[in-house]
């Protein structure tokens, strides 16, 4: 070691050694780091190779396209796949229009007032609210105030509600990482505030808003417990039409099948079918999300 | 003799400033300011940094009311009418009175679309039309020949050079009177500066410019008037050649002669 830095104060072999432990740390580090991330793939293959296994044989075309039933092998979830569909209707339009908006409306209407920072505050503190709590709110505003009962639009709204801080927080922090100068450039030849939002601010932003939302959608389309409070059925064997017929869930189906396993060994294969359902549904949504957004930031 | 009172006719004055005071908060950015800004004309601003040069140009547009603890005092005239008056529509008097800003901000999106967002903003859907103004605008801003083939690109590819001149064109495509510049030529090399300089020489038959600059030779070489600034008082404004030849405040010497800023 002929380099030893500042020697009038170090001596070479003290030095020496504390290199080594720096080294040794560094060893140390990276093991726990990759230990952390072998912990959920771990799981995650486990999870996946269980459920696969036990899907196999019961996931087929008549199981997607057949209607529920109490008896496993005659089991369909046709009704079930369309009520996650029609929920996401729901779900989807309400809550990027109004966590677009709200977001909108904080970082660029609202200036710098002490309620804006309250406001936010409590965005972001909702977004960390109990699923349950908020079924509880769905079940007392929509279900009854509102009379919409156990239907599609309550349970859409409801978890509209639940996804909203998501929406709004993310599309907040995509706002305001558009530059001012860009903003600038529009004010400065005339375009009202409006005009540059839409033709500057929300362009740029897209993809950190739609990043957002892709979360956001994907936790509403898994949620279960807030649909439970709402009191959505266990056991429809109608076929809903439209956003004011009551339903049932991909997630709630899983639910009442692992519950009822106890009764019906075959219904834990049921659960594991539907299980893949859902996370090849998950993936669909999450892949078109991911290609609209790659396609606009080429452009942006 | 006739040439001079061609041009004394040709001019008049655009902006009338007077008593304009401006605070950021509690600090003071502008005070007592006052100047007859004239048609057809290159106005140069100078003085050293904080004296409240980019402050003065942005309030001719009212750009720096995006700021939100910025208030005003006095009074500023365009043609004639007071532009803090509560019945001017702040999206009118920019149209009017367009910026181009000290770094180059093109929107990340094409030439063609660049240029052609002010004429949308305000209205114009024809493609034929808007094609015609492009291609004017980048004509009068010099740059068609370099852009020509290159209008569906996007303008993040373009040189420094280049993409100001775009700006440029940008803001000439809504027919401005009054081009404001906040030093458009810091952040460029010396040949896309000296194209700059040209192209304000050639601009100026057609519109007032109001240029900011931290370059004293670029005043003394573009500008018909100069205004020096300090601690956000106006200390002299007159004809560059005045200015520069034998200037009657001692600060303005000072300056000048590189003894300070």
């Amino acid at each position: 070691m002929e380099n030893v830095p500042a020697k009038k104060y170090m001596s070479e072999e003290k030095y020496s050694k504390r290199t080594a432990r720096r080294i040794l740390l560094d060893k140390i580090v990276r093991w726990a780091f990759s230990f952390s991330i072998l912990f959920a793939v771990i799981v995650l293959v486990v999870l996946l190779y269980q459920i696969i296994t036990k899907s196999i044989g019961w996931l087929d075309w008549n199981f997607l396209t057949g209607n529920l039933s109490i008896k496993p092998e005659k089991a369909g979830i046709r009704g079930v796949i369309l009520g996650s569909l029609l929920l996401m209707v729901v779900v989807i339009p309400v809550t990027l229009f109004l966590g677009v908006a709200t977001a909108i409306y904080l970082e660029e209407y609202a200036g710098k007032s002490k309620l804006k920072t309250i406001i936010t505050t409590n965005i972001s503190n909702l977004a960390s609210v109990p699923s349950v709590i908020f079924g509880l709110l769905g079940l007392a505003v929509f279900g009854r105030l509102f009379n919409l009962g156990s239907s599609i639009l309550a349970g859409g709204l409801t978890l509209s509600l639940l996804v909203l801080p998501i929406v709004v927080v993310s599309s907040q922090e995509a706002i305001k990482a558009v530059p001012g100068y860009l903003r600038d450039a529009s004010y400065a030849i005339g375009a009202s505030k409006w005009t540059t939002i839409r033709k500057v601010v929300l362009p740029a932003s897209l993809p950190g808003i739609l990043t957002g939302s892709i979360l956001a959608m994907s936790r509403a389309i898994g949620e279960t417990a807030p649909l439970v409070v709402l009191g959505i059925p266990t056991l429809i064997l109608k076929i809903p039409n439209g956003i004011f017929d009551d339903f049932t869930a991909l997630p709630i189906q899983i639910y009442y099948w692992t519950l009822d396993t106890v009764l019906t060994a075959e219904y834990a294969n049921l659960a594991a079918a539907t299980i893949v359902v859902l996370l090849t549904m998950l993936f669909l949504m999450n892949s078109i999300a991911i290609f609209i957004r790659n396609k606009f930031q080429k452009r942006y | 003799m006739t040439n001079i009172v061609n041009d004394e006719v040709k001019n008049r004055v655009v902006y009338e400033v007077s008593n304009l005071n401006l605070w950021y908060g509690n600090d003071q950015a502008l005070v007592d300011v006052s100047a007859d800004i004239e048609s057809n004309e290159v106005t140069a601003i100078i003085g050293p940094s904080g004296c409240g040069k980019s402050t003065f140009i942005k309030t001719l547009n009212r750009m720096v009311e995006l700021i939100p603890i910025v208030k005003t005092s006095g009074e500023i005239k365009y043609n004639g009418v007071d532009i803090f008056d509560k019945s001017i529509r702040v999206e009118d008097l920019r149209t009017k009175v367009g910026m181009v800003f000290q770094k180059p901000n093109p929107f990340p999106k094409s030439v063609f679309e660049n240029v052609a967002y002010g004429p949308r903003i305000h209205g114009i859907k024809n493609k034929k039309i808007l094609n015609e103004i492009v291609e004017t605008s980048l004509k009068k801003a010099a740059i068609w020949d370099e852009l020509k083939d290159r209008l569906n690109d996007n303008a993040y590819g373009l040189s420094g050079g280049q993409q100001q001149r775009l700006c440029l064109a940008r803001v000439l495509a809504v027919e401005p009177e009054v081009v404001l510049m906040d030093e458009p030529t810091s952040a460029l090399d010396p040949i896309s500066t000296l194209k700059i300089e040209d192209l304000i020489q050639e601009l100026k038959s057609s519109y007032t410019i109001i240029i900011v600059t931290h370059n004293m030779q670029q005043a003394g070489r573009i500008s018909d008037k100069t205004a020096f600034f300090l601690n956000g008082e106006i200390i002299e404004f007159d004809r560059t050649e005045t200015i520069f030849s034998t200037p009657k405040d001692k600060r303005t010497e000072d300056y000048i002669t590189g003894r300070f800023g």
